[in-house]
């Protein structure tokens, strides 16, 4: 006699220690198999584009902040780059180099975030908060330039807010410098150890064209083999002068674009960023950095779409002028909104624990998903 | 790689009518406007096309034209009665390092727009947010729900012009 | 001897046996629970490279009591679905199993709470009642997340218990008694004589045996370490994806009740693996007693060794805790019926075949 089954329907979320954020998925279950993962988004929604209708360009700039929490100043950055290119105006160099090495150490802080957070959800308490005291130090750094911790406000369209400490180079020196072996000691401590290994190698495998036609981008693209980054590939700001490498997912534990190649890809652009950091701060212009910052910004009528690399993907703003000081419409594409999107393509036939390193490996902001 | 000038010509000769106009009088981009229920076709071509190859939709928008005309409502305010929703795609081919944009426009009253949710599965949360904030339909969508806002929001869709918030929801006061 | 002191004293059996049987509770189990949260933070807070609790007392060592006296004022608060009875049953049960393996458990030559001939095979026997406590909580809360930690623990504490019981006749067959306090006496004199080192017996046979032993020991150790749910097999409560999975609808003093067990646990599994491979109470190197011919403080120094012995092994599972990711419900499975208990049976086997030479 065959025993009467049924699916058991789980909610994961809205409170859930391991959603980043609040994120609700519907799990329907076989036992602990997963058939279907619907995601349910909106719980952080602030409909920031519809306030951007009643404000000004520059006011723009705050909200920006508040999608991606954990990347701030790149989403200050690609705002500021795609209001540039719908003026038509260029920002001194000392600003690009500024602004590279801010979004750069950014990248790395953003990184450490989710190397830490997945340790944890994979049950590694240790590695989370040695990831949060190094990006403690990167804090420190954003602090020392601009006042503010996470919310910056602080590279402006046409320029900077204010210009850097003049103690900064030598800090931001000290950090790389302290830094490098901490990627090493990670490595030793999460990235090799066999148990991490077992739980990531082959689970949440993300093939390339599946990856593309979802929209895929930055390290979970990059993961999935396909050598792809906006920052080498559309350049933008002064990236095309600096020598570093795109590091992609090689499948050595497992599959080419499982969990653990996502992460791997993470630890080694932390590296990445830090020879980008070193090149710029070895040939850091002087110069006026507000001195670009028109008094009043009024694009001529048209449109634009501009994209960066944000740490976690291509952030994109498309952006519409009809010659008014107020935009006539704003539209994010957050790489986290897009990337929720593949989950339940990645989610079927693995188990609730898998949904947890799925989850955390495709490194989501909710603030940014639900904007 | 192809300018936007020659794939406007080839779609040209390939879609005839549904091709409607090249926009490129406007400054940094210009775009395609395409007919609104001709457009999952269109965009199958841009795709499998090897001299195309956009494979990569990079983003979705819904847009509220607000070209209509404002008409006083009950309450006191305005709304805009009739003139157009848009919806512009911005693609991309990764071989080609090649982008271009394109544009459909649908009436405002009830705006229906073919899905390319089967040609990039990318589309489909896009359209979906465009329905949940603009209202338009996408016909042949699987999942056609809202998204960001509550599935039971009745007071319309937030990012048309002329939306204005509810002083209820469910009972809750809504303007705090 | 205790209790002989106590009959002495009080003049009767039954409050020589009440005492006798609360003593572990009053002077062990609930300062060492205490002792063991605080040690717990401090051991994770130096090596994740922050200090920890330091407010409470010097360096926090009051913390816990504070938290202690937190809980018990909490709210205890039963959710409307709950199962009642079965709710509030649970902790208790999963309490009194722990507890009940203290009773035999060699503290020190002059304390064993009973010393029953079936002792590792009682102490076995009773902390599988942990697992029906268990169950209980997780199907009472009425909550999903619960349950499935309910079920992933009973399922893994069973699975467990074979390889450690192997393991435990391993030993049995050659010392020959299912005793403890024999087992430790078995042991006694220098460090060679623990049966980590081939036990008290002589020439090739020891040598032989030593690879066997630690084998052995590795096995027991990583079985214990999944039978009290501590990382890596820390499943059940696994909170990133159960969120505390069976307690998590406790709180207040139900709370601390599994809280207490938990610790608790942690410590009689690291005395009975004192207590096998380990000389039990016995000295490494002999006693400052008998060399200053001070008899009552033989007893003593055997309660201290003992409760080092204990302590380091609970520090190894914090060690570890805070150093490993944890494993996946079927890999954890797959540790325990594809590895362990075809090595055990295999040292089983092997270690008659010694015996016998």
């Amino acid at each position: 006699m065959a025993l009467k089954t049924e699916q058991m329907v789980l909610n994961m979320g809205p409170q859930h220690p391991s959603t980043h954020g609040v994120l609700r998925l519907e799990l329907e279950l076989e036992g602990e198999i997963i058939t279907k993962v619907t995601p349910h988004i909106g719980y952080l929604h602030r409909c920031f584009e519809k306030h951007t209708e009643a404000m000004t360009y520059p006011q723009v700039i705050p909200y920006t902040d508040r999608m991606d929490y954990l990347a701030s100043m790149y989403n200050e950055f690609g705002y500021a780059v795609a209001v540039e290119r719908l003026l038509g105006i260029q920002v001194p160099e000392r600003v690009d180099f500024i602004r590279v090495i801010m979004g750069e150490f950014q990248r790395i802080a953003s990184h450490l975030v989710a190397i830490g957070t997945y340790g944890l959800d994979i049950g590694a308490f240790t590695p989370f908060l040695y990831c949060f005291r190094d990006r403690e130090r990167i804090l420190s750094l954003f602090e020392m330039t601009c006042g503010a911790r996470l919310l910056y406000n602080y590279i402006w369209v046409g320029g900077l807010s204010h210009d850097l400490h003049p103690d900064f180079v030598r800090s931001a020196k000290e950090f790389v410098t302290y830094f490098r072996p901490k990627i090493k000691e990670l490595n030793d401590l999460l990235t090799n150890n066999k148990i991490f290994i077992d739980r990531t190698a082959n689970i949440g495998i993300l093939p390339k064209e599946t990856a593309i036609n979802y929209g895929i981008s930055g390290p979970n693209l990059r993961a999935s083999g396909f050598k792809w980054d906006l920052r080498k590939d559309d350049p933008y700001s002064i990236y095309n002068k600096f020598d570093f490498d795109i590091p992609v997912g090689q499948g050595s534990m497992g599959t080419v674009g499982d969990c653990w190649d996502r992460y791997y890809v993470r630890i080694l652009e932390m590296e990445e960023s830090l020879k980008i950091i070193e090149q710029a701060l070895e040939i850091l212009p002087e110069g006026d950095v507000t001195s670009a910052i028109p008094k009043r910004i009024k694009p001529p009528v048209g449109q634009v779409y501009s994209r960066v690399e944000n740490p976690r993907g291509e952030l994109g703003y498309f952006i519409i002028s009809n010659g008014q000081v107020n935009p006539f419409r704003i539209k994010v594409r957050g790489p986290s909104f897009v990337h929720l999107g593949v989950m339940n393509e990645l989610c079927k036939g693995h188990m609730v624990a898998d949904i947890i390193a799925i989850l955390g490996s495709i490194d989501i902001v909710l603030g940014e998903v639900d904007r | 790689m192809k300018t936007i000038e020659e794939i406007f010509n080839l779609l040209k000769e390939k879609f005839g009518d549904a091709i409607i106009e090249l926009v490129s009088n406007r400054p940094v981009e210009s775009f395609i406007v395409i007919a609104p229920l001709e457009i999952d076709k269109v965009c199958l071509f841009l795709r499998d096309n090897e001299e195309l190859s956009f494979d990569n939709l990079m983003i979705l928008s819904g847009v509220d034209d607000a070209n209509g005309k404002n008409v006083p409502d009950e309450d006191g305010g305005t709304k805009i009665e009739g003139g157009t929703v848009s919806v512009y795609y911005h693609l991309e081919s990764t071989k080609f390092r090649n982008k271009i944009a394109l544009k459909v426009s649908a009436l405002r009253e009830n705006p229906e727009v073919n899905s390319v949710e089967s040609v990039w599965r990318h589309a489909d949360w896009h359209e979906r947010e465009a329905y949940d904030m603009i209202g338009i339909k996408f016909l042949n969508h699987p999942d056609l729900r809202r998204i960001l806002m509550p599935y039971d929001w009745e007071a319309g869709y937030p990012l048309r012009k002329d939306y204005k918030n509810p002083e209820f929801y469910q009972g809750m006061k809504v303007p705090y | 001897m205790t209790y002989d002191f106590f009959f002495n004293l009080t003049g009767s059996y039954v409050w020589a046996d009440i005492i006798q049987s609360l003593l572990p509770l009053f002077i062990f189990i609930l300062p060492f629970a205490l002792f063991a949260v605080w040690l717990e933070r401090k051991v994770s807070a130096h090596m994740q490279d922050r200090l920890g609790p330091m407010r409470v007392g010097k360096h926090g060592w009051l913390q816990t009591v504070a938290d202690i006296i937190k809980l018990i004022q909490k709210e205890d608060i039963v959710a409307e679905n709950n199962d009642k009875p079965l709710f509030n049953l649970a902790p208790v049960l999963v309490f009194v199993g722990t507890y009940a393996a203290f009773a035999a458990i060699p503290f020190s030559s002059a304390y064993i709470g009973s010393n029953i001939d079936l002792g590792v095979f009682f102490i076995v026997a009773v902390s599988s009642f942990v697992v029906a406590g268990i169950l209980m909580a997780g199907w009472s809360s009425n909550n999903k997340y619960s349950l499935l930690g309910a079920m992933r623990s009973a399922a893994q504490i069973i699975s467990y218990e074979i390889p450690t019981v192997l393991v435990i006749i391993t030993i049995v067959m050659i010392t020959g008694t299912l005793n403890l306090g024999t087992l430790s006496e078995m042991q006694t004199g220098h460090f060679w004589n623990w049966m980590i080192f081939g036990g008290p017996t002589f020439g090739l046979t020891k040598i032989l045996l030593i690879p066997f032993m630690i084998l052995a020991f590795g096995i027991i150790y990583t079985s214990t370490l999944a039978e009290v749910n501590r990382t890596p097999f820390d499943i059940p409560e696994a909170e990133s994806e159960l969120v505390s999975g069976y307690h998590t609808e406790y709180s207040g003093m139900k709370f601390a009740m599994f809280f207490l067990a938990e610790y608790a646990n942690m410590f009689a599994v690291s005395a009975i693996v004192a207590a096998l491979f380990f000389g039990g109470y016995q000295s490494p190197v002999g006693y400052l007693g008998n060399l200053f011919n001070i008899p009552w403080l033989v007893p003593v120094e055997q309660l201290f060794w003992f409760t080092a012995k204990g302590l380091f092994f609970v520090f190894v599972q914090m060690w570890l805790r805070w150093t490993l990711p944890r494993l996946r419900v079927d890999q954890l499975m797959q540790v325990c019926w594809k590895y362990l208990i075809p090595l055990a049976f295999v040292n089983l086997i092997v270690v008659g075949l010694l015996t016998l030479l």
